[in-house]
């Protein structure tokens, strides 16, 4: 391997990626509070790890499905900020032109396959996409984006036993953020492992460091390798944290005295500084990460602020083929 | 070339199965026993051995059959599953109302869901109040969803056809009081028809009657027996509800001034209700108030004197419209 792909380049790379979902939230927020983005809003600062290293391994061919709380699933898979920003403005630009929002968008030309609102409803659409993939020739994989709470939902249930009985090649990344919405998932189960439960369904399961986009891509790019060669499905706990509300406007009641003090320790920004540095990469570089990143999105900003409104005109079509 | 074959409802459906699958390398067909067992219906016989791992049996699992359908669909599959009881959808209607029906919508056009969904419904003798229920209002009420429901072998045989052959997701209720009915004649063969379109079971001028499912048995025989009174009733058959033929209805009720809805799911907030409403709107004027014949706004009793007692048959749709006839 090449500096550029192990070691600090890598590293270098995925602070800029991490930075680039960071900014994106960061933006998106400031709208909202703004009042230019109307909504309910979810955002992922402090979990932009698990996409960063998730992405990295996938092929153009695969596909990915994520939950409401997707926009950096979405721009690790490719979609430019701009089209992001431009939905959850209501641009005619935006990547569905309105009408997903920022919680049900999709954008299956970047290998994007959908948010979705409803808490584990994304794993029964990706069996789906794994089972297309065995006729058609693909051999997609599919990777199904979903929290701890989902684990709690009778359609994931279902999906990682159905997977299993038949080898899909699924991979259910669960983003154990330690929180369904409000709710601490610890208080919600009696065994708080969550990748335990993956040897129930006769599956492989682990929790892994979420936090850290290096052990995120090695793991998930095992086991995309592994059900590609039809090993069956994976279940991967990513543990990691949301710095913020589980929407804009979360009181966030839930929060222990210091706990995001705590967390802020933790999160991929200020780990990856800290190991850059450690391995005394100039400052320069490690700033550059961030102003690259920040320049992209405050052009996309730009860009979707300046497109036309979506067209109240087209609003009926596309209800039937 | 079209054949015709003598085929019970049942066998229909598999004819149409077998034709799909034949024809359409991207049809998958999947569900609780409908592999190997080849349905608890029998709808699906034969076929898994013909088609081997394009047919295939699936754990108990409503969401992930529908949801697995719906993303299968999204990737050009054309997945055609079974809901083995109409009752059943309701632990996963998620995959249908909120996932299958808003793919096209919100993608503008650039995802689909061609799936279809094979279900059954209606009241029979002795089943319980979780096997009687007839849901097609549920699905009408959800925008992207396309709805029929076959009453005819050739139905059986043209309607899964035709939604096997549409680009939206498609509900087919199947009636199981049907499946091992008389065998009937059956074009087989013949070209695919795009979906909609009604049946005029008989043309009349002094009441319309719409009706659908299982009812409609019950309703030729209620024009027959009115027939011999002297009142000359129209029978519109819909055996596909979305698209609904509004425009046949409508003119057919502007043309009698009298209308008769007979459905054999419950009044509140069934299908009929709708019917009743756009004629409203439509503004048409009636000689008598319309009337909808339909299970009263209860759950449905398995012991079948009970289930009688409130399942309306042909006796309540002439009743219906001799009460039209004489209020004005």
């Amino acid at each position: 391997m090449t500096e550029s792909e192990t070691g600090t380049g890598a590293m270098l790379r995925d602070l800029r990626d991490v930075w680039r979902i960071r900014l994106l939230e960061e933006k998106v927020r400031d709208l909202r509070l703004g009042g230019d983005i109307v909504g309910s809003v979810h955002l992922c600062i402090g979990q932009e790890a698990g996409p960063v290293g998730a992405c990295s391994v996938l092929e153009p061919a695969d596909a990915l499905f994520a939950t409401y709380r997707g926009h950096g699933w979405a721009l690790a898979r490719g979609v430019p900020a701009a089209a992001i920003l431009a939905e959850l403005l209501g641009r005619a630009t935006g990547v569905n032109g309105g009408r997903g929002g920022s919680a049900h968008f999709t954008a299956p030309e970047y290998g994007f396959h959908g948010e979705n609102s409803i808490v584990g409803a994304g794993a029964p659409l990706a069996l789906g996409a794994a089972l297309a993939g065995r006729f058609d020739g693909t051999g997609r994989v599919a990777l199904c984006v979903f929290g701890d709470g989902a684990m709690n939902q009778g359609a994931v249930h279902e999906s990682m036993n159905f997977a299993a009985a038949f080898d899909l090649p699924v991979v259910f990344v669960c983003e154990n953020n330690e929180y369904s919405e409000l709710t601490p998932i610890r208080d919600m189960v009696r065994n708080d492992v969550l990748a335990d439960r993956a040897r129930a369904y006769g599956m492989l399961g682990e929790r892994i460091d979420g936090n850290d986009p290096a052990v995120v891509r090695d793991r998930v790019g095992d086991a995309v390798q592994s059900a590609r060669e039809g090993g069956g499905p994976v279940l991967l706990e990513l543990m990691t944290a949301r710095l913020v509300g589980h929407y804009i406007g979360d009181a966030e009641q839930y929060r222990q005295p210091g706990e995001l003090e705590r967390l802020a320790e933790n999160e991929p920004v200020t780990r990856l500084q800290a190991a850059l540095r450690a391995a005394a990469v100039p400052e320069s570089d490690i700033a550059a990460a961030h102003d690259d990143a920040a320049h992209e999105i405050e052009a996309a900003a730009r860009e979707a602020a300046a497109a036309p409104l979506a067209d109240a005109e087209a609003v009926r079509r596309h209800v039937h083929a | 070339m079209p054949e015709t074959r003598k085929l019970s409802y049942g066998e229909a459906a598999n004819a149409a199965l077998r034709r799909a699958l034949e024809e359409r390398p991207e049809v998958l067909l999947y569900g609780e026993d409908v592999g190997v067992p080849g349905g608890v219906f029998g709808v699906s016989k034969g076929l898994r051995k013909q088609f081997g791992d394009r047919v295939f049996d699936t754990p108990i699992s409503e969401s992930a059959i529908l949801g697995s359908a719906v993303g299968a669909a999204m990737f050009g599959r054309r997945p055609v599953v079974e809901i083995m009881w109409t009752d059943f959808f309701l632990v996963a209607l998620d995959q249908v109302v909120n996932q299958a029906a808003n793919v096209r919508y919100v993608s503008e056009g650039r995802l689909t869901a061609p799936l279809t969904i094979r279900t059954q419904q209606g009241t029979a003798p002795g089943s319980c109040a979780q096997h009687s229920q007839s849901l097609e209002a549920f699905f009408l009420h959800t925008p992207g969803i396309r709805v029929c429901m076959p009453v005819t072998a050739q139905d059986a045989y043209d309607l899964l056809l035709s939604a096997i052959g549409c680009d939206d997701p498609v509900v087919v209720i199947e009636n199981r009081t049907l499946y091992h009915g008389a065998k009937q004649e059956v074009s087989l063969g013949g070209p695919v028809a795009p979906i909609g379109g009604l049946r005029t079971r008989r043309t009349g001028t002094t009441a319309t009657v719409v009706t659908w499912g299982a009812l409609s048995l019950q309703t030729v025989a209620a024009a027959e027996t009115l027939a011999q009174e002297g009142h000359d009733v129209e029978v519109l058959e819909t055996p596909w509800l979305d698209p609904f033929p509004w425009d046949e209805v409508l003119a057919s009720v502007a043309r009698t001034g009298r209308l008769v809805v007979a459905h054999e799911a419950n009044r509140t907030g069934g299908f009929g209700a709708e019917v009743l409403a756009r004629v409203a709107e439509a503004g048409i004027a009636l000689a008598a108030p319309p009337r909808r014949v339909a299970v009263p706004d209860l759950r449905l009793p398995a012991a079948p004197g009970l289930a009688a007692a409130v399942v309306p048959g042909a006796d309540q749709i002439a009743a219906a419209v001799r009460q039209l006839v004489a209020a004005g």
